[in-house]
Order: structure tokens, then sequence, then C-alpha cells
């Protein structure tokens, strides 16, 4: 196996990706423990298997309608969610399974609302953009383009209007960027200093669209300098990049001095949806993210460094396959919901 | 010739004012953009600038007087080396063209200052009590109240019930709302919880849906309801389609409420009536009131209500004095609508300012011996049809009233709603009588011929009813 190239020593402002702006080169993040490590392996594992499974569903039409896979961006929701504790509020768009994951939902309602299930986190009803998990705070699964922002952004006013010391993590990509509700939240957030964290996903791409060829400014970081609101750009393939950028944001927003932007630079390996021609880039580019970048094989290869035995690590794989393997299980033989669930729901 | 300073009008809606002050004496010398008095109206207090330079003639509206109607002459200014003797000549100002005049009268469902419904006294009010308010107990106490009133009553009751009751808006908190209604509010409650926001209404309506999400219950006031287009995203998105796509984990308490539908000379994207839009979405609650008691108990009850409600205001209305309940607790059903006059010959179906002209119409009608049950709905989603077909099997006749347009509109759902359930009862095909079907017209008497009146629906019911 290749050694994959370590991007995190590269100097600041060195070019890597093929895009203009992107990829920039950073600094050592802070080391993780090994206990870390792990965890931080398993749970982007999972969510890679679990992503896996689910276009294999697809591909037997066991799942309909858009499915937009997580591959190649697990460290960003794996390594902020590491920066998080219990009560803090997850949002997102649609391309919204791995978020889910991380969050601490079971790959079983997860899979089983994607093959629109009674047992689906949303009984069948919301599919794959549209879950939820009170229990777990994650407030959606949002399948408008930016609408999560400002939703996200009423969580934090709701945490700042009850007193108490929770952040809410909105999550968006580099496309949702443009949208105009995405400045008007910012500037609100930042007028009333609520504690909210916005994450562009900037995975270069706005389903078929460059960045370079939808963005006049290109760092994302830079998107909230007219409303003050500080922020910073992140190897997002690096999850103790990750984790590390969302101490410092999870402080800031804490600390009751408002919003805190991170541009996670990333790279989605699939294509925008399962139905999508890739006409849009080479192979090859996405070849040598893979081979260069790819945030798992990053902590493989550095627990391996760290003499972790190859045999510990396939325990890892096991016991993630067994999950996924167990929620497409489920998934396909769980009954359908009832008709009488066509009415419910609409009203309470 | 002297010159005579009359009363304004400070906006659209205001047909009269009170004269708070005066801050010239007479004798005194007047600059232009002086100003000279104060005025009142429910809405707002303004100043009142001199146009003209002279002397302050004479008042001829002493201050502390009530209830001055516009162009009223308040003053005369006197020009240079006029005196006191010149005062008879006074010239008035060119007179507001007189189409304008009419057409705030005939929008005006009834007189200001008298109650609309249950007023003993006043035979002109066609909603004389013909069914009281199975809400309202016997004996109860009531007060007359301006609509407005009700409104800022209906809020702030739900705030001091609720501490997860709060208000943003544009201009809701120091302002005390573009139309008064959070009047007192922000000195009641604090900053807080009236919140101001900025002009932006797609991003405030996600923010306070997002605020309910986490069980939050906001009241988020639009100036009006045209410029909650920019916001209807998140309104039917977000908010009305969150419980079921979430199979009931996770729903929205909210009530979006502000002025919807024609004030008065606003011209086309000021003036559209989104009922029909609305009433539409399944997952929300539409709500569109005529009285003073419903505006209250109604945005109690949406206030409580665990789902997302639309609350339709008229602006027309909000001057509007009702009785309404002096109770604790004056909460009306959602769902719930009112036959607010009885009849047996023909049944007229309307909210909002639409009874307005309903109720004028039943009066015309009773005159040429036709009896008109009239209906106000109250609430568009979920529709009360039962109310509806009961009275229409009683009556063989029915005309629906709104000033929306007719296409795919809320009158168009009543009747296809009475042809499935009554259509054996029927004497005579449903009629419509709506807004026209055309952006609305700003001159005044194009206006006018865009929204409908009573004559059409007395000609309505006459054409049902073969009179």
């Amino acid at each position: 196996m290749a050694v994959p190239k370590k991007t995190v020593t590269k100097e600041a402002g060195q070019e890597n990706g093929k895009e203009k702006g992107q990829q920039k080169g950073f600094g050592a993040p802070p080391e993780f423990t090994k206990a870390q490590e792990l965890a931080a392996l398993r749970d982007m594992l999972l969510i890679r298997r679990f992503e896996e499974k689910a276009g294999q569903l697809y591909g037997m039409g066991a799942i309909g309608g858009f499915c937009h896979l997580y591959i190649g961006q697990e460290a960003i929701v794996v390594g902020m969610q590491m920066a998080l504790k219990k009560g803090d509020q997850v949002i997102t768009g649609y391309r919204d399974h791995g978020h889910m994951l991380a969050c601490g939902m079971e790959a079983k309602g997860v899979m089983a609302e994607l093959t629109g299930r009674q047992g689906g986190y949303s009984k069948g009803k919301g599919g794959s953009m549209h879950m939820f998990s009170k229990e777990q705070n994650f407030y959606g699964g949002h399948g408008i383009v930016g609408a999560q922002v400002s939703l996200g952004t009423g969580l934090a006013f709701a945490n700042r209007y009850r007193g108490n010391d929770f952040v809410s993590l909105a999550y968006f990509g580099d496309g949702a960027s443009n949208q105009g509700q995405v400045y008007e939240s910012f500037n609100m957030a930042e007028l009333w200093k609520l504690p909210v964290i916005y994450i562009i996903e900037n995975n270069r791409y706005a389903m078929g669209t460059s960045v370079t060829r939808s963005s006049a400014q290109t760092d994302f970081s830079k998107r909230g300098i007219s409303f003050n609101i500080p922020g910073e750009q992140v190897d997002g393939m690096d999850v103790r990049a990750v984790k590390a950028a969302g101490d410092k944001a999870v402080a800031h927003c804490r600390a009751g001095k408002g919003p805190f932007i991170l541009e996670m630079q990333t790279y989605r390996y699939r294509g925008h949806s399962m139905s999508d021609p890739a006409k849009y880039r080479t192979r090859e580019e996405v070849e040598k993210v893979r081979h260069d970048q790819d945030p798992i094989e990053q902590v493989r290869n550095r627990l391996l460094a760290a003499k972790v035995t190859e045999q510990e690590l396939k325990a890892i794989d096991a016991e993630v396959r067994e999950i996924v393997n167990e929620s497409a299980d489920f998934a396909q033989h769980d009954p359908e919901p009832d008709a009488s669930e066509l009415w419910t729901d609409v009203y309470r | 010739m002297p010159i005579q300073v009359l009363m304004p009008a400070l906006s659209p809606t205001m047909e009269k004012g009170n004269l708070a002050k005066w801050l010239k004496k007479e004798g005194e010398t007047i600059k232009s953009g002086d100003v000279i008095a104060e005025i009142e109206t429910d809405k707002a207090t303004m100043e009142v600038e001199a146009t003209d330079e002279g002397t302050l003639g004479r008042i001829l509206i002493p201050e502390g007087t009530n209830d001055v109607a516009v162009n009223t002459p308040i003053a005369t200014i006197l020009a240079d080396g006029e005196s006191a003797a010149d005062l008879g000549k006074a010239a008035a100002p060119a007179p507001v063209p007189s189409v304008a005049k009419e057409v705030e009268e005939s929008r005006s469902p009834v007189g200001e200052g008298k109650p609309m419904i249950s007023a003993p006294k006043a035979t002109a009010a066609p909603a004389a009590v013909a069914e009281p308010d199975p809400e309202v107990p016997e004996g109860t106490e009531m007060i007359s109240q301006t609509i407005r009133e009700a409104l800022r009553d209906a809020m702030a009751e739900e705030m001091r019930r609720d501490p997860d009751v709060f208000i943003m808006g544009e201009e809701v908190a120091e302002y005390q709302g573009a139309y008064k209604v959070t009047q007192g509010l922000l000195q009641e409650f604090g900053a807080k919880r009236v919140i101001d926001t900025p002009i932006t209404e797609h991003g405030f309506a996600g923010v306070g849906v997002g605020a309910a999400m986490s069980g939050l219950k906001p009241i988020v006031e639009f100036m009006t309801f045209n410029f909650a287009m920019q916001a209807i995203d998140q309104i039917i998105n977000s908010a009305a389609k969150t419980l079921y796509m979430s199979g009931g984990q996770m729903g929205c308490s909210i009530v979006f409420r502000g002025p919807n539908g024609a004030a008065s000379r606003v011209a086309a994207q000021h003036s559209q009536d989104y009922s029909a839009w609305y009433s539409q979405i399944p997952g929300l609650k539409v709500v569109a009131p005529f009285s003073a008691a419903d505006y209250k108990g109604l945005l109690k009850a949406a206030i409580r209500d665990p789902n997302p409600v639309i609350f339709l205001e008229n602006e027309m209305l909000y001057g509007h004095t009702g009785e309404v309940p002096k109770l604790d607790d004056y909460v009306i059903p959602i769902g719930k609508a009112r036959i607010v006059r009885s009849g047996g010959h023909v049944t007229l179906i309307s909210w909002s300012n639409g009874m307005s002209y309903a109720l004028k119409a039943a009066d015309e009608l009773a005159k040429e011996g036709i009896e008109a049950e009239v209906i106000d709905l109250r609430t568009l989603r979920p529709m009360d049809t039962d109310t509806i077909i009961a009275s229409v099997k009683k009556t063989g006749r029915a005309v629906t009233v709104e000033e929306g347009w007719q296409q795919s509109g809320v009158g168009a759902e009543i009747a296809a709603r009475i042809m499935e359930h009554a259509f054996d009862y029927l004497d005579a095909p449903v009629a419509r009588v709506s807004g026209k079907d055309v952006p609305m017209p700003y001159a005044a008497n194009l206006e006018k011929l865009a929204l409908p009146n009573v004559a059409e629906v007395v000609a309505a019911a006459k054409a049902v009813s073969y009179r």
C-alpha cells in the first residue's frame, strides 16, 4: 500500500489541487492520543462503509430518489463531533448521512429511512435528505440549499434565549455559500452574538460547478468578513486539524463572542448524487486526492507507524462491517410504513 | 390671502386623528419647515410642519381635540402684510379628489368607534348579535377595543403566560410596531423577548423556525405578508413540512402574523391577498379573522398551537373597534367558522375584510326581503366545511366573498366543497365575488374597481336567488 503524502505539513499558501485557491497547505495540527486516533478511525470507517453500502443498495433499487454520499468528507463531521459536548446541536443539508452517524444516530434507523421503511428515523416519510433526531440533537437533513443556515442560526438563537452555553453547528457546502439567506443569517448571528459555527464543507463542486466557476471569492473563510465574523480555512481531510479548529471555534462561541466560520477544504469522491455523469472533473483528479489525502488512510498510517497492529485495525473494520451489514439487512426486511401513516404527523 | 392649514393624513388609511398639541401660538412667526403641531392617531404621533411662511393667524381646532377628520382646516397662516381682518378670506389648498374620500368610506367596514360586533344600539351594524359566540359565557363584561389593541393584548397575555413566547420582526420593538400593533411590548417584556430584526425576511423567518424547532414559541411579524414572499420557502419547506418529514419527532410551534391583502392606495406590490397561497399547504393552519374579539381569541389560540400558524390580519381593520369579552383567558378554537347573521334565503361566506362587504350586503338584501345567512370562516385551514354545508343545505344558495383573486382561490375551494357535499341541495350554482384578475392599481378609481364591493355581493346574491 502506498503511503499517502501528508498535506498537513505543507506550508501555508502552497497550492495542491487542480482548482485555484483550493487545498492550501497547512501546518501540522496537534497530535491525537492513540485512543482518539482509534475512535476517529472507527467513526470515519463507519461512515465510509455505510455510504458504500448505501451506494450498493441504491444500485439494487432498494433506495429511491436522491442519495448524496459523503465518501471522502468523513474527517469533517467526525473531527467536529469530537469538539462538541452533549446538548450542542447539529444541522446540515442533504448530504447528511455522515452527520447523523457522527451524532450517534443508529445506522439501522438511518439505512431504514433510506429504504423508506417504518423503522427509519422518519418512519420512512423523510428519506435520505430529511432525517432528524431530537435525542441526538440532530435537526436535519434539509433539502433546500442554504435553508439550514438560517435554521441553525435559529437554534443558536434559542440557546442564547435560554441562557445556556450550547453551540449550534450549521453545515453547508461551497454551493450553499452563495445563497442570500446565508448572509442574512451571518448578519443576525454577529449582531446578536449567537453561538453558531458555520461549517462550510468546500468539496470544490456545487453539483457540477467548480468553485472557481461559481464564486467570486473562493476563500470561503472570508465570507464573513463584512460582518466581522472570524473565519479559518482548515484541512478538512485531516481529522486532527478539524478537531483543533473545532475546539477553537467552540470556545469562541461558548465564551459568548458570537459566530465563527470554518471552511473545511475537502473532496467528495463520488458524484453529487447517484446520477452524476462526472463530466466536470477528471478521473485523475479524484484519484490523486484519494491517494494523497484520504482522511481514513491518514489515520490508519499514523496508527500503523505508532505500532498499532494490523490485527487491531482489522478488528475495527470487522466491527464496522457488522454494523453496516446489520443495518442493510434491517433496512431491506423492515416493513414499509403502514398505509395509515400517510395521514399522520401532518399536525400535532 | 391667508392660507388654511388642513388636518393632514399621516397614512394611506388614516381618516381622522387627534390634535394633541399646538407648538406655536397665535401671532407667532412661522417659517417653512417649523413644527407647528403634533397629531396623534391610533398608529403614531407625528409632527405637522408648516409648508408656508407667515404668522399663525388663528388656531381653528384647539389642542386636545379628538377625531378631527382629515382635511379639516385646523389653522390659518397670515402672509406678510395680512392681518386678522383678512382671516375670513382664507383659501384652502386644492381639495383632495373626492373619489379618494369615497374609496375610504366604501372600504371602511363600519364607522370608527362603533363596535362592529355585538353592538346593541348600532342598528346600522349588520353584525347584530344573531348568533352569540359560544365561547363567551352569558353575562360576560365586554370591553371596547380596537383590533390593534386586541392583538397586542393577546400577545402580551401569552407572553406573560409562557416565557418561551417571544416576538421578532421589523420595527416591533423600539418603533412600537410599524402599525403600532406591538405597542408597549418592549417596555413590558424587554429586548430579549421583543426583538427588532434587520430587514431580512427570509433570514429571520428561518431563525424563527430554527428557534421553534428547538422548542421556543416565536411570533414572527411580517410588516406585511407581501414581504413574506421572500420568506415563503422557510414557511412552507421548513415550518410546514418538518413534522411530517421527521415522522412526528420535530415540530414547529410558530406564528407568522401581519397585515395581508389590500390596504389603501399602496398598489400592486403591497396589496396582495395570500389567503389562497397558504391555505393550500398541509402542515399549516391559516387564520384570517374579522372581529376584534376573534382577533384576540384566535391569536391566543395560534400562539398556543403546536403547529405553524399563518395569522392573516388586515390593515384596514386595525383601527376598528369591537367588543371583546373581558375574560382572563379568551381563546377561540382554530378551525371553527361563526354564523354572524342568520337567514334562510342565501348563504354569504367570507372572512377577514371580505366580511365587511358581506355584512353590508346582507343589510341591503334584507331591505328587499332576502334574508342572508352570513358565515365568517375565521379559519381557512382547517376549513369548517360542516358549518358551510349545514347552511347551504338550509338556504340552497351560496355566494363567496373575498378580496383575493378567483383562480385557484379560497372561493373556488368553498364552491368545490359545496358541490361535493351539498350538490343536491343547491338551487343555483355557487357565485363568487372577488378581487378582479389584475395586479392592484394605484389610482383611486381603479383600485375601487379592482376590489369587491357591496353592490357586487348584492347582485350575486340576487342572481343565485333568481331575483
